[in-house]
Parts: structure tokens; C-alpha cells; sequence
């Protein structure tokens, strides 16, 4: 790279003559993906790339760490459905997306990430800031490429974005050397069409498995519906609904599931799973019948899997055949696009009373709602979402961090609609919910972006104060602190005799950060206060911080204790007839 | 149980790293890996031969077709195979028993294809068990070295590749 002269005439010449290097050919072949935004951060072998992207139209991110940059990526790809793109050095750049990519990975979001890599005969000499990107990224990408060859610089670009979006979405790493970003494209044309024989996607679904999973619905006495993360990345929301409706079926989302049914309808049983309603996870127990839609019977799901679900007949609907029978043996298995499958099924859908099931869910309904004790002086967290979510009449976007903070935004926010919930569900990524707003808020400069977060995670990522500022997004972000990685201390608590072994923090002051870095910082420290400072909070126009001090040792309830059956839950309310 | 499957694969580098890396991350158990070109050179072919149980196999094809560069996956489970294993084995030879040694070779319609003055070099193919018998005989004599290379295996015909 250092004897190559960054390329003074970037007019667009027609490819057969003159020059016209790998790095401006990249910015072209994104334009033609529609690609108008990439997240990043520049360094050695990549200069030529930031050179080319210097005269593009593609507007460019630039976070304070490659993680970050990767997490805006991500929740840009959740809130539009859009591929999310990234642009890093080599080495300790591209070491720094691992975490996102995993994240991504796990999530099923669409991402390409380019990464630079040394010059190809430098490959493998433990060269500067090189090290095996493919290597590292092979198990948490769904495929990644290094073009060593300029001739395949376009084709490759085609098939990263082509497999991030298509069938069950994930992330594509695309390693480029820098010799390929200087190379004379015009001198070196290849295939530019995709070459994938072995990618094949089954979108449609077979339609006698769809005629058999409307007839199980249609002969249950007992269904439930457990929607997952599927039925938003295939944007199957408003089927989803037509079908509950039609076929009259309560129905529970996983974490990532939320907003893709609207919880306020009576028909949702909200969250189901390790800290869901105690309603969801009964329904589960008790049903006759299960339908998972693009959900993957994650442990935090099941629970004790021998004991999950032991009445159901099990139909699934998964465009991943691997998912099919991977945790839970499944009795009708159809694979292929949750949107298509739905929209097909309601055809065949009979709509029934069934008066006895849902007066037994009303009954678990009234029995076991969600609940906290907010009598006391201190700031509840739970309150605090509770009074964000009234504010923001259950329609923002909420991003969040991984812990206590996460899994009480999943209880008290109402969620309605799809693409409004950013966590890191699979992985369980702390730290991810300060950048996911900042892509979010990107993504979508008219909404409302809410990161409900813990003092921890924040820790982990306030690093990218000054990309909010930078950038004048209002970017609310509410640490719920109680000066604890939260969740280790409950289950340190619950499990380890309350040994608080490392799970404390000192934290600094969180408002004076924010002011630091150019963004409001409040605090607050009552719970008379909590409506105010929101309030202030979300009429904010620049980046936002609120340091909620709560009640430190605040459990997430309900709870299935690792290993033990879905019905077997802790901290369910004891006294049920002042509520009833 | 032992299960053999066989894979297409693009001719592309880092696949097999894709394919080995995919069992071990996922706990599956290969006993052996084949791996050579087929007749179109844009094409590998794997033939793996994998321990588990029909759930596990399942998986195993399941994830086995996520990868992108695998092209067809054949599960061999239930049919007629033509099975082979092509071993090199140094075998100490005194002069004193290399008679009784070929007497060995013979039946088992293997080769000598070196011989040197402690030891003989023999080839030979043949199913697992075949292979695996020799070994056992000549341990008495002394093995001092063997290379596998791993099981190959094609149905035969009739069973035709779905």
C-alpha cells in the first residue's frame, strides 16, 4: 500500500479504459446493493477504500470502536430490514467486530462487514496488523470470503450482500486485501454474476405440511402460537395477526418475538420462556398444541426440554430446516418463509370459540400477572420502564442492554410493533444497546430511541458518546443503575448464598459523563422525580443520558431456574386477592 | 453407529476448514475425512464418515447444507456400498518371516511396495474391516507405521444419488 499513490482522477471513466481500482469499483458495486450508509472506522491497509469513499454519495459512521460500529450496523439492519454494512482495517480492526458478528450471528441479522487484510503476498508472514479474519470469523459468520483476486472483487461483493439478506439472514464477512483495492479493475474483469450452486433457499413451503399444520390447528382444543425473531426478519407481522385472528389462538413471542403481535391485545400471553408470565409458560405446559414461528427452542424457551410442552403436537414453521427438530422433536415441520407459510395457512384456518381455554388463560391472567412491589420510596426499575412506555405511548424504539434492565423492558414495555425491540437476544451481548440506538436512531431520524440500559452494559460502550453527539442524535438512553451487574448478583443471590463475588461496580457519575462528551446528563434519585426527568428526557433534541439511581437489589420475576421444567417458576405473586 | 455421507463441495479454499470447523463446534465426532477432486474441478468431494445416531445425522446434514460453498449432500444410511480404505503399513520383516509375511500379503490380495532391510512396505485397500484385520495379524511382528486414507465409499448401482 505505501507505494501505492491514492489515484488522483476519480471521474467516472468507463470501465474499458483508463484506470479504475478496486476501491472506487467497491463503492460503485454498494450504490448498485443500495447500500446509502456504512459504519466504520478507517486505519493502514484500508486507506485506499476511505480515499475511494471520500468522493461517494454513501454517508459514512464513524464509531469510537469497531464493536460499536458493528452493533449500529446491527440495529440498523433490525429497524429497517435492511442490510447492515461495516468497513474496518485488518487485524486488531477486524478482532474488534468478532463480538458483533457473533451477535448478529446469533440473531439472524443481515450484515456485510468488509475488513481490510495486508496485501496478498504478506498473507500468512504474520505481516502488521494482519491476522486470519476468515479464520476467526468462519463459526459466527454465515459464510465470509477473501478476494485475493481482483477479478472476483465484484462478484464477491454480490454474493456477501445476496446470502446476509436472503433465506435465514446473518452476517458476511468479506476480508479485502489491499492490493485488491488498488488493483486496476478495468484490467482485471471477471464474473460478475453470483456463483452459488450449493445456496438454495426454501422459501415457499410444502403445501401439504401447510395443509396439515392448519388442519392441527384447526382440531385443537388447546392451541398456543410462539412467535419468534423469524416473523419480524421476514416482516410476517400483519400475517401473523390476520392468523391469530382469524384462527382465535392466544399466542406468546420469545424476546426476540416481541412486536410482532401487539401485547395489549387480549389474545398475547406477552413473553414466554425463563423470565416471561407466569401465563405464557402454564399455556405452554397445558396446550395441545404448539405453533413455533421462526423461533428455535432456545434453552432459555424450553426450559427443561424432556419436561417443554409435554401435551403438544408440535408444528413448526422455520425457514432454517436446521432449526426443525434440533432441541424439541417436531410432529409437522414446515420450512420456509414465515410471510409465505402464514399467508397461506390462514386459507385453511377455521376460526373456533374455544371459550373453555381462554377463560383458563384469563384465569392465569388474573392469578399470575406481572407485577412488582412500588411502594416504597426508592425508584423501581420496572417503574421506570412502566413510565417510558406511558410516555412514549408503547411506540418507540427501545434498544437495551443484556441483564435485569433487559428483561424488565421485555416485561413492562408494551410492545405493539415489529421492528421496535433491539437486543441482543441469542448472545447476550452487554453493551450492545447504547451503539444499537445510535444505529437505530440513524435508521430512523423520526422516531423516538429509547436505550434502557444497566450501568453495566452502558460501561461497556459509553465509549460512543461522541458518535451520538457527533452525529446530533437524540438518542435517549435511561441507566437503570443499581451499581450491580444485576443479573450475576440474582442468580449470586438465588444460587451462590449471596456471595457477590465481582459483581459490584463503582460507577462514575453517569450525567457528568454525558455532559463530558457534549450530551445532557440528569439524575435521579426518587421516584417522585421519575416523570419529570423523563419527561425532560424525551424532549431533548441532542443525546440524552438519565442516571435512574434504583433499588439495588431488585429481582427480575417470575423465574425458571435453570434446568427445571417451564411450570416451575419462582417469585410468582403469593397473594392474589388484593389484585384480583 | 457409524455413518458415512458424502459431500460436494466447490473447489474453493477454506471449505474444508468450513466443514471440519462446523463438526467440531457443534460436537459432532468424524472418524475419518476423505477429501479429493472430482471429475469436474470445480467440485470436491468429502466423504465423511461420522458416529451418531439418526438425530445426530440429521443435524449433521442439516448444518453440513448451511454451509455455502457445499453443493449435494448424499447420506449412504441403509444402502449397498462399495466401501474402500487405502492404507500404507510398514511391517518389521526379518528375513527369517518375510515368507510367512507374504504368505499374509497374499491372502489378503495386498502389495509389497518397498522393502528395505528390517521392514517391508505393503499397500493395502479394501473395506474398514479388511484393512483393520491386517494390522491386527502383523501386530505380532511389529508395526512400526500406518497411513490411512480415510474410507471412500460409492453406492452401487441401482441405488441411484438423490
Amino acid at each position: 500500500m505505501e507505494n501505492e499513490k491514492p489515484t488522483q482522477s476519480l471521474s467516472q471513466s468507463p470501465p474499458t479504459q483508463g484506470t479504475k481500482k478496486g476501491a472506487q469499483v467497491f463503492c460503485e458495486i454498494l450504490q448498485r446493493e443500495g447500500v446509502d450508509l456504512m459504519f466504520g472506522y478507517p486505519g493502514g491497509v484500508v486507506l485506499p477504500l476511505f480515499d475511494a469513499l471520500y468522493d461517494s454519495p454513501i454517508k459514512f459512521v464513524l464509531s469510537r470502536h469497531e464493536q460499536g460500529a458493528t452493533h449500529m450496523a446491527d440495529a440498523y439492519a433490525r429497524t429497517t430490514g435492511k442490510v447492515g454494512v461495516v468497513l474496518v482495517t485488518s487485524g486488531p480492526g477486524a478482532c474488534n467486530t468478532v463480538t458483533g458478528l457473533a451477535t448478529a450471528f446469533m440473531d439472524s441479522i443481515p450484515l456485510v462487514v468488509f475488513t481490510g487484510q495486508v496485501k496478498t503476498p504478506l498473507i500468512g508472514n504474520d505481516a502488521f496488523q494482519e491476522a486470519d479474519t476468515t479464520g476467526i470469523t468462519r463459526p459466527i459468520t454465515k459464510h465470509n470470503y477473501i478476494v485475493k483476486d481482483p477479478r472476483d472483487l465484484v462478484r464477491t461483493i454480490h454474493e456477501a450482500f445476496h446470502i446476509a439478506r436472503t433465506g435465514r439472514p446473518g452476517p458476511v464477512v468479506v476480508d479485502l486485501p489491499v492490493d485488491v483495492s488498488v488493483a486496476d479493475i478495468a484490467h482485471h474483469r471477471g464474473r460478475e454474476e453470483m456463483d452459488l450452486p450449493g445456496y438454495k433457499i426454501r422459501s415457499e413451503g410444502h403445501l401439504r405440511q401447510i395443509k396439515r399444520a392448519a388442519e392441527a390447528i384447526n382440531a385443537s382444543e388447546r392451541p398456543v402460537i410462539y412467535a419468534g425473531g423469524g416473523v419480524i426478519l421476514s416482516d410476517a407481522s400483519p400475517e401473523l395477526r390476520a392468523m391469530v385472528n382469524k384462527a382465535n389462538v392466544p399466542i406468546t413471542t420469545t424476546l426476540l418475538g416481541l412486536g410482532c403481535f401487539d401485547e395489549s391485545d387480549p389474545k398475547s400471553l406477552m413473553m414466554l420462556g425463563m423470565h416471561g408470565t407466569a401465563y405464557a409458560n402454564y399455556a405452554i405446559q397445558e396446550c395441545d398444541l404448539l405453533v413455533a414461528v421462526g423461533a428455535r427452542f432456545d434453552d432459555r424457551i424450553t426450559g427443561d426440554v424432556k419436561r417443554f410442552a409435554p401435551q403438544a403436537l408440535i408444528v413448526h414453521i422455520d425457514i432454517d430446516p436446521s432449526s426443525i427438530s434440533k432441541n424439541v422433536k417436531v410432529d409437522i415441520p414446515v420450512v420456509g418463509d414465515a410471510r409465505n407459510i402464514l399467508s397461506r395457512i390462514i386459507e385453511f384456518i377455521e376460526s373456533k370459540p374455544r371459550e373453555a381455554w381462554f377463560a383458563r388463560i384469563n384465569e392465569m391472567k388474573r392469578k399470575y400477572p406481572l407485577t412488582y412491589d412500588n411502594s416504597s420510596e426508592g425508584i423501581k426499575p420496572q417503574y421506570v420502564i412502566e413510565e417510558v412506555c406511558r410516555q412514549t405511548e408503547g411506540r418507540a424504539i427501545i434498544c437495551t442492554g443484556v441483564g435485569q434492565h433487559q428483561m424488565w423492558t421485555a416485561q413492562f414495555y408494551r410492545f405493539s410493533l415489529p421492528r421496535h425491540f433491539v437486543t441482543s437476544g441469542g448472545l447476550g451481548t452487554m453493551g450492545f444497546g447504547f451503539p444499537a440506538a445510535i444505529g437505530a436512531q440513524i435508521a430512523c431520524p423520526n422516531e423516538t430511541v429509547v436505550d434502557i440500559d444497566g450501568d453495566s452494559s452502558f460501561s461497556m460502550t459509553l465509549n460512543e458518546l461522541p458518535t451520538a453527539v457527533e452525529h446530533k442524535l437524540p438518542v435517549k438512553v435511561c441507566v437503570l443503575n443499581n451499581g450491580y451487574m444485576g443479573m450475576v448478583r440474582q442468580w449470586q443471590e438465588l444460587f451462590y448464598g449471596r456471595r457477590y463475588s465481582k459483581s459490584y461496580l463503582q460507577n462514575p457519575s453517569f450525567a457528568k459523563v454525558a455532559e463530558a462528551f457534549g450530551a445532557i446528563g440528569l439524575t435521579a434519585t426518587k421516584k417522585t422525580e421519575v416523570p419529570k426527568v423523563i419527561e425532560q428526557m424525551l424532549a431533548a433534541d441532542t443525546c440524552c443520558v438519565v442516571d435512574f439511581h434504583v433499588e439495588r437489589e431488585e429481582n427480575v420475576w417470575p423465574m425458571v431456574a435453570a434446568g427445571k421444567g417451564l411450570h416451575e417458576m419462582d417469585g410468582l405473586p403469593t397473594d392474589t386477592s388484593e389484585r384480583v | 453407529m457409524k455413518r458415512t455421507i458424502s459431500v460436494l463441495v466447490q473447489n474453493q479454499p477454506g471449505v474444508l476448514a468450513h466443514v471440519a470447523g462446523m463438526f467440531a463446534a457443534r460436537g459432532f465426532n468424524i472418524d475419518s475425512l476423505a477429501v479429493g477432486r472430482t471429475e469436474d474441478p470445480n467440485l470436491s468431494r468429502m466423504t465423511i464418515v461420522v458416529l451418531g445416531d439418526d438425530a445426530t445425522l440429521e443435524q449433521v446434514r442439516k448444518q453440513l447444507g448451511k454451509i455455502v460453498p457445499v453443493v449435494k449432500i448424499f447420506d449412504f444410511t441403509g444402502q449397498n456400498l462399495i466401501q474402500r480404505d487405502l492404507m500404507l503399513i510398514k511391517v518389521a520383516a526379518p528375513p527369517e518371516k518375510r515368507s510367512e509375511i507374504q504368505a499374509i500379503i497374499d491372502m489378503f490380495r495386498a502389495k509389497v511396495v518397498d522393502i528395505g532391510p528390517k521392514f517391508v512396505m505393503v499397500e493395502v485397500t479394501g473395506p474398514e474391516e479388511k484393512v483393520e484385520a491386517f494390522i491386527d495379524i502383523c501386530r505380532p511382528y511389529g508395526v512400526k507405521d500406518v497411513v490411512r486414507t480415510g474410507m471412500i465409499a460409492m453406492p452401487r448401482h441401482g441405488k441411484s444419488e438423490k
